[in-house]
């Protein structure tokens, strides 16, 4: 037992007994799956408030769920984009392609091409159609499962696989984990791989475009678990302060690794109601509806567009794969979960919807489904003449030290000069060919 | 600068030369270098309508406005990293961190952030910023108003870290380091803003406009990074120090009448490694001087340095001074302080062979 002041615990006899509550989630492996507790309200049922509107006169829309895209396929209600069919067919096809990419790359490190992959799957709607509702200029500081941001901005497949081989094509001298992209010509903000720390970051973005006049916002991507961290509620508390352009997009998978949303709360309330207390304005979205994702976002851009402030999105999706490679889901949660999701399938879902329009149909999904395979086949292909982590060694020694500065410091200089000669004692032929 | 302000100069001084002390010379530079580039915003608790605690941006608000200068919430994580984001746009924030003890929230955006930017997207983002603030104790702050962490700094690939030791060098290095298109930590010794110190808590502060280091030129001028600058030139022994050490040192150099080549390092990282070997193949002896907690200092680096680097021209062993490895005390601040005493003795023992 704790020490306790002198006296005390005499005084204290009479109070009851204290517990602490540990969440635990509903379902573990094993455990037959009921998501019937979760409130899925009709599709259409949400209001649409104008875009400058007192956070205040929005409170519902923190708490319940924005959906566009009804069970029977159609549109519905105010939140509908009324995007055309080409639109919808160039997000199915982004939506596609991320996923077809996700398997290439999947595989990729099952077969050892390189250390690490992070899939989206069920979550492309969350980055495809966000990303589709800015302007491609506004700046994104992305988590690390937005892969559809870059593939929707046009960023070439290649430059991702060489990046995730840290092979001797990768712009980023293999010096980052696979999957943390950088692209400034497609204002992708580099990936950090600590969680949260880019929120903050996205405000003071969106805070310089604001001190200059400029016309550009920025948008951010966390996961619900790493709302937790304090650099969100920072993230916070200076947009609201400054009113800044930027929205921050919560997605809400369920898990972060084993750890179910409880440990970041959601037992008491939702994530889109953490807006509330500061003064932003919140909307809470079916992540895996992706005409209700494209509308969110473009609510908010346009709200922060017109200098009206800033917004907290939370897309309520369900991550229907491991949290990484290195992750085994079957160990801490029940594998039924992913087909009993109540918000089914982002890709299938979009599919369906251009279908029940008339704009598609199966033999053409199957088709771009097969070319979105090959393609990245293709790709892959060609990017592993660049080598496979595994070849290692791809890039000259020296570029370890490069751009730790601007300029290399004496110290530096020296360590490169030691790394040098360290590898030509070992090679003193030079490098071994891959 | 007005009349009244500068009639008791001593006979040394010029006509028309300017006398700063520290935190004037900061102002200079932040004034100066904001009225160069319209890209450098200054930001931090305090820093706008009032000036900052310690006034290091007095008058900025009112000259450039308030969308370049401006006060931020309580939340030192948040300052740095929306610096981090302002630098990744193209600005060149100037973050203040009300006290070097107050930087340890913003500690992950700086060392996960603001110094791997450059490196992890190979060039494509930096984050130019100078982190300016007040450091070191003697001012009865207790221990979360004078700390001395630069050896956490010093340790961070990617950071350069800076620490003028007189006003004439706090503006030239600051206008560098604002101009530096890497992160700096600008840790600026508050027990010297307005005059050097001796050691001797108990004896008067003589103000800055009474040295010669206190005049500072108008307009625009640089102190490169990386360059130590000469205190004294002396052949009994190398003393190394930086910020307020650098007076306390030299004070009791001079009153023991030993002639010492004392470098004020102003630079940690890079550090002018070839200033120090060139002294120490000189004097054959080194003092290493600093306020921050002994174990993993930074003069524990430059000791190992100086042993790796000048060995062979050492006849005595490198001695360190140091704040002891405590919490900095309040009511015990000059037992604590590296004053006449330590530093007295120290010298006494490297002399004595």
């Amino acid at each position: 037992m704790a020490d306790r002041p002198q006296g005390s615990a005499a005084e204290g006899e009479n109070r009851p007994t204290l517990s602490l509550h540990v969440p635990e989630p509903k379902f573990r492996p094993g455990d037959t799956v009921d998501f019937s507790h979760i409130d899925v309200p009709e599709a259409g049922s949400m209001a649409r408030p104008d875009e400058a509107c007192d956070p205040a006169e929005m409170r519902d829309l923190a708490y319940g769920l924005v959906r566009v895209l009804g069970d029977d396929d159609k549109a519905h209600g105010p939140w509908d984009p009324k995007l055309d069919a080409d639109t919808l067919r160039a997000m199915l096809g982004h939506m596609a392609m991320t996923r077809a990419f996700d398997e290439r790359m999947f595989r990729g490190q099952r077969q050892g091409k390189t250390s690490f992959y992070m899939k989206c799957t069920g979550e492309e709607a969350t980055s495809v159609s966000a990303s589709m509702a800015l302007a491609g200029d506004d700046m994104v500081f992305p988590s690390y499962r937005q892969q559809g941001i870059l593939i929707q901005r046009g960023y070439p497949l290649i430059e991702m696989i060489n990046q995730i081989y840290s092979n001797k094509g990768d712009k980023l001298k293999g010096r980052q984990l696979p999957i943390m992209y950088s692209s400034r010509e497609h204002s992708f903000f580099t990936i950090s791989g600590n969680l949260a720390t880019q929120t903050p970051q996205a405000v003071g973005w969106a805070m310089a475009s604001a001190m200059k006049g400029d016309s550009r916002i920025a948008a951010t991507w966390v996961g619900e678990g790493s709302t937790a961290e304090g650099d969100f509620h920072s993230a916070c508390t200076f947009a609201t302060v400054y009113n800044a352009p930027v929205i921050l997009n919560v997605i809400n998978n369920q898990w972060a690794i084993s750890s179910f949303s409880g440990f970041a709360g959601a037992e008491r309330t939702t994530f889109a109601a953490r807006a509330l207390g500061y003064g932003l304005a919140g909307l809470r979205v079916d992540g895996n509806d992706a005409l209700a994702c494209y509308a969110a976002e473009r609510w908010a851009a346009n709200r922060a567009r017109a200098n009206a402030g800033p917004t907290l999105i939370e897309f309520f999706t369900y991550r229907a794969e491991g949290h990484s490679t290195s992750d085994d889901p079957s160990g801490y949660r029940s594998a039924q979960e992913r087909s009993e999701w109540p918000l089914g399938d982002p890709v299938m879902r979009l599919k369906n919807h251009l279908i029940a329009l008339g704009e598609w149909d199966e033999e053409r999904q199957e088709k771009m489904d097969l070319e979105a395979a090959e393609h990245v086949k293709k790709v892959t292909k060609e990017a592993e003449a660049n080598g496979i982590l595994g070849h290692g060694l791809h890039h000259p020694f020296r570029t370890m030290f490069e751009d730790v500065f601007e300029e290399l410091p004496w110290h530096l200089r020296e360590q490169a000069d030691q790394a040098v000669h360290e590898r030509k004692t070992k090679f003193p032929e030079g490098l071994p060919e891959a | 600068m007005s009349e009244t302000q500068t009639k008791d100069l001593p006979a040394t001084e010029q006509q028309g030369e300017r006398r700063l002390n520290m935190i004037e010379a900061i102002n200079d530079a932040l004034d100066v270098s904001m009225g160069r580039d319209d890209d450098v915003v200054v930001m931090g608790e305090d820093v706008g309508y009032f000036g900052g605690v310690f006034r290091c941006t007095a008058g900025l608000q009112d000259k450039y406005g308030k969308t370049r200068v401006f006060d931020t919430p309580i939340n030192e994580c948040g300052i740095i990293a929306v610096a981090v984001g302002m630098g990744a746009y193209g600005l060149r924030p100037v973050p203040e961190i009300q006290f070097a003890d107050y930087i340890y929230p913003g500690l992950d955006q700086l060392i996960s952030e603001a110094a791997r930017l450059r490196y992890r997207s190979a060039g494509e983002y930096v984050a130019p910023m100078t982190v300016r603030s007040p450091f070191g104790g003697g001012i009865f702050g207790g221990q979360t108003h004078s700390q001395s962490p630069e050896a956490i700094f010093t340790h961070v690939s990617g950071l350069k870290t800076v620490i003028p030791a007189t006003p004439y060098d706090a503006k030239g290095l600051l206008i560098s380091c604002i101009e530096d298109n890497d992160p700096v930590i600008f840790f600026e010794p508050k027990r010297i803003y307005n005059g050097p110190f001796s050691g001797y808590y108990d004896k008067p502060v003589q103000p800055w406009k009474k040295f010669d280091a206190s005049v500072v030129p108008e307009g625009y001028y640089k102190i490169p990074l990386g360059k130590a600058r000469h205190v004294t030139e002396g052949d009994r022994l190398t003393v190394l120090a930086y910020g307020t050490m650098v007076h306390v040192v030299e004070a009791v150099c001079r009153e023991k009448g030993v002639e010492a080549d004392i470098l004020d390092l102003r630079t940690l990282v890079p550090l002018d490694i070839e200033a120090i070997e060139a002294s120490i193949e000189r004097t054959g002896r080194c003092l290493i001087v600093h306020e921050a907690t002994r174990t993993s200092g930074f003069g524990a680096e430059l000791s190992a340095l100086v042993t790796e680097r000048c060995f062979y021209h050492l006849e005595a062993p490198v001695e360190r001074v140091t704040g002891f490895d405590t919490p900095y005390p309040h009511s015990l601040e000059w037992a604590y302080f590296p004053g006449p005493i330590r530093i007295g003795e120290a010298i006494d023992k490297i002399l004595k062979d």
